[in-house]
């Protein structure tokens, strides 16, 4: 059941960034592009986005766990450390080279295109990396699964 | 930019948001999780930690389905305009995948879904990645003049 509710929200974001333009590199550059062809619409959709989730997640958070799990994973972290800071960095920095952050390039996979294809190979093996840095004792990953 | 800003432009735009929005609080109430595809995406890499696997597999391919459906129910083509450039889309999927792991969130994670709970980490990262993608826009376009 968590599967096809999965499935369905993967569908429903995946309209939204169809519809909105988010999935076009072309236009999320022009989003950026304060000095040149700025395109300032993205910004409507960042705002409808959060405006709907901070608004929704008030209402789910009245109840005590979600309907198909035992409870709500909420991140923890709260440290401003040179960690979040450096990654932020530099996700940004290869947004702005290309015009494309995750989700996107991988509903761009869908266009048959060749450049999402390297992109999404080259972010993969990124995060692969990342997460190798991240938990070194996960390499060797020898203790059995609870 | 007035043509950007086409009312056509702004509905289109703030109706995505409001769907990635509805994604993002369905998923919440339904499965307890914050709707962050660099989060989803990365934890498809071994190790796996968890036994969720099944469903951030269908949350992927319900975004990749999401174009192909659009552009079947509305005879619309889905425009995606990006750079053939083999090299820049390589350092751009390494950097974004690499500063998504290290930064603990991508756009939605960080910019729609941790904005939305006012998350101190969040905040910074989404003020952050934004800089950092506005000027390395500047930077490739203007001050590169490319």
């Amino acid at each position: 059941m968590q599967i096809v509710s999965t499935f369905v929200v993967g569908i429903l974001f995946g309209l939204g960034l169809v519809v909105s333009g988010l999935i076009n590199p072309a236009k999320v550059l022009n989003f950026l592009d304060l000095a040149g062809t700025w395109d300032p619409s993205l910004a409507f959709t960042m705002a409808a986005a959060v405006l709907v989730t901070a608004i929704g997640y008030r209402v789910v958070f009245q109840r005590r766990a979600p309907l198909l799990a035992g409870s709500f994973q909420l991140p923890a972290a709260s440290d401003l450390d040179a960690r979040l800071i450096g990654g932020a960095a530099l996700f940004g920095i290869g947004w702005g080279l290309v015009g494309f952050c995750p989700g996107p390039a991988v509903a761009a996979l869908s266009s048959g295109m060749t450049s999402p294809i390297v992109f999404v190979g080259a972010m993969l093996a990124g995060m692969a990396l990342a997460r190798m840095l991240d938990k070194p004792s996960l390499r060797l990953s020898t203790q059995p699964k609870s | 930019m007035v043509e950007a800003l086409s009312t056509e432009n702004i509905v289109a735009a703030t109706a995505g948001g409001v769907l990635i929005g509805i994604a993002a609080v369905l998923l919440m109430a339904m499965s307890g999780r914050i709707a962050g595809v660099s989060g989803f995406v990365s934890r498809l890499l071994p190790p796996y930690t968890d036994d969720a696997t099944p469903s951030r597999l269908a949350f992927v391919a319900g975004l990749v389905a999401a174009p192909i459906l659009y552009t079947a129910a509305t005879g619309n083509a889905v425009a995606i305009t990006v750079s053939n450039s083999a090299p820049l889309l390589v350092v751009g999927g390494l950097l974004v995948g690499f500063g998504a792991v290290r930064g603990g969130g991508c756009t939605s994670g960080h910019g729609v879904c941790g904005t939305a709970r006012l998350s101190p980490r969040s905040l910074v990262a989404t003020a952050v990645f934004m800089a950092t993608g506005i000027i390395t826009v500047f930077v490739v376009r203007h001050a590169m003049g490319a």
